[in-house]
């Protein structure tokens, strides 16, 4: 490789935590709506955010534009690692294993997850309204769950994981103890933030989210 | 007096060997007699003086490199049993056999198991690991050390580049330009002394171009290897700040 990849790490590193991170707790909040207070709750919060203002620029520069970015230049990093935890079967170095494998499973899953959703919406097959009756058609459908399932709990590793990674890469984290502690931290973010995730995943199986979808099949790949 | 025929104690070796840089690895088998207190190398120079196969079949000699005997040199350095270590210190009593040796081969191998470390060197060229002091005339005393930072500054200077952490490492290999964890705790240890810190700039920028601190990955194997037991995450963390911070004053032109 030519040129100077400092600057592309550090840029990766920060745009993982600001602005994708910080999207991506907004975007478990807005799912535990579905479980907090139900259709009803779920409609409140989509509509929510999309009232902001200058969405369409919000969305491109908060969210694909980074995670465009991202997830390209994480393939990249990925291809550039070797894989030890056979010969050092250290936590942190399964941990930097899993951070790369998990990044690919949620590389993928975005993709397909932003087409049935998102994509969806902007074709005019589904709508904010019925984006909850539109997840209860993806997840009662057994393998889709499971592929959910799977997806979110790598993509909350990914992002929990990451951010301990973040503050050894720009140097806040420094000794073992500080590094010990914030692995603390981000581990229970993991468990709570999958927690949110999962139940809002349960939520949108439940017949509540059901009582729309019967009006439409999702529209998968294919 | 009749001898009691009691069967020589042996110790059993698979060593991977190759006869030229490109040439392919393979295995050979030796059994070679116990005595009390054997290390590695003890071991392979049984075998150089006696350079007969477990199976009977003579072959050459095993080819290994080692100096100072006491785990301060770096140059024995090998995998021992899928561990990267020093062969030297390799008490073959508390070795598992049998015990496999390879050549540290994120390195050049150049054979058997004598490996190649330029690139270490060169990283340390890079960095400019060392405190320029040459001139025309005396410069004076420099300033003084603290003393509570010459004793953790002392434990970074107990690296001996024998690349053990670079072994480890899961980043350093030949898709990454990852210079590797070794040479990025050295630019702690010259930036931490009063005269090296007058050009603590140029060795942060080093290690700021390609081929430097970036392909970290936080895996911290190298930590958990080093045979010095040198805190190098923590010097890896400590540079990253270093790094981070002589990035935003260059921006802001401070």
């Amino acid at each position: 490789m030519s040129g100077n990849s400092y600057l592309p790490r550090k840029l990766h590193s920060l745009l993982g935590v600001i602005p994708l991170g910080l999207f991506f707790i907004e975007h478990a909040l807005t799912n535990y709506a579905a479980f907090e207070g139900g259709q009803q709750g779920f409609v409140d919060a989509v509509h929510g955010i999309h009232k902001l203002p200058l969405v369409f620029f919000l969305e491109l520069f908060i969210i694909w534009l980074p995670i465009l970015f991202h997830g390209v230049y994480g393939l990249y990093i990925a291809y550039q690692s070797n894989y030890n935890t056979g010969r050092f079967s250290y936590g942190r170095n399964w941990a930097f294993a899993l951070q790369r494998i998990t990044g690919v499973i949620t590389f993928i899953f975005v993709f397909w997850h932003v087409w049935n959703t998102r994509v969806q919406v902007a074709l005019g097959n589904t709508t904010y309204e019925e984006l909850g009756n539109h997840m209860n058609g993806i997840v009662s459908n057994p393998v889709y769950f499971v592929i959910y399932f799977i997806a979110v709990i790598a993509a909350v590793f990914h992002f929990s994981n990451g951010l301990w990674a973040f503050l050894v890469s720009w140097g806040i984290t420094v000794g073992p103890r500080a590094q010990r502690i914030s692995s603390n931290i981000c581990m229970g973010i993991f468990v709570i933030v999958s927690v949110l995730f999962l139940l809002s995943l349960f939520a949108f199986r439940s017949d509540e989210f059901a009582s729309a979808a019967a009006a439409f099949s999702p529209v998968m790949f294919g | 007096m009749a001898e009691t025929a009691t069967k020589q104690r042996t110790v059993k070796f698979i060593i991977t060997r190759r006869e030229r840089p490109e040439a392919a690895p393979y295995t050979e088998e030796f059994e070679i007699p116990y005595r009390p207190n054997m290390n590695v190398i003890s071991a392979l120079m049984e075998i150089q003086r006696n350079p007969v196969k477990a199976d009977g079949a003579k072959t050459t000699p095993v080819v290994w490199e080692s100096n100072c005997l006491e785990e301060v040199c770096g140059a024995c350095s090998m995998v021992i049993n899928g561990k990267p270590r020093q062969a030297c210190s390799a008490l073959v009593d508390k070795l598992e056999q049998p015990i496999r040796l390879e050549p540290m081969s994120t390195f050049p191998v150049v054979r058997d198991l004598v490996i190649n470390r330029e690139r270490m060197f060169q990283a340390l060229k890079k960095v400019k690991a060392w405190i320029p002091i040459d001139g025309t005339y005396d410069l004076g005393p420099g300033p003084r050390m603290a003393e509570s930072k010459r004793q953790w500054a002392y434990e970074l200077s107990k690296c001996m580049t024998c690349g053990v952490c670079l072994e480890a490492c899961p980043n350093v290999n030949d898709r990454n330009s990852f210079i590797g964890p070794a040479a990025i705790s050295q630019v702690r240890l010259f930036n931490a002394h009063p005269t090296g810190e007058m050009n603590a700039h140029e060795r942060l920028e080093a290690l700021m171009d390609e081929g430097g601190i970036e392909g970290c990955g936080n895996s911290q194997n190298c930590v958990r290897s080093c045979p010095k037991g040198i805190p190098l995450t923590t010097s890896i963390a400590a540079i990253n700040k270093d790094t981070t911070k002589h990035l935003f004053k260059k921006w802001l032109g401070m």
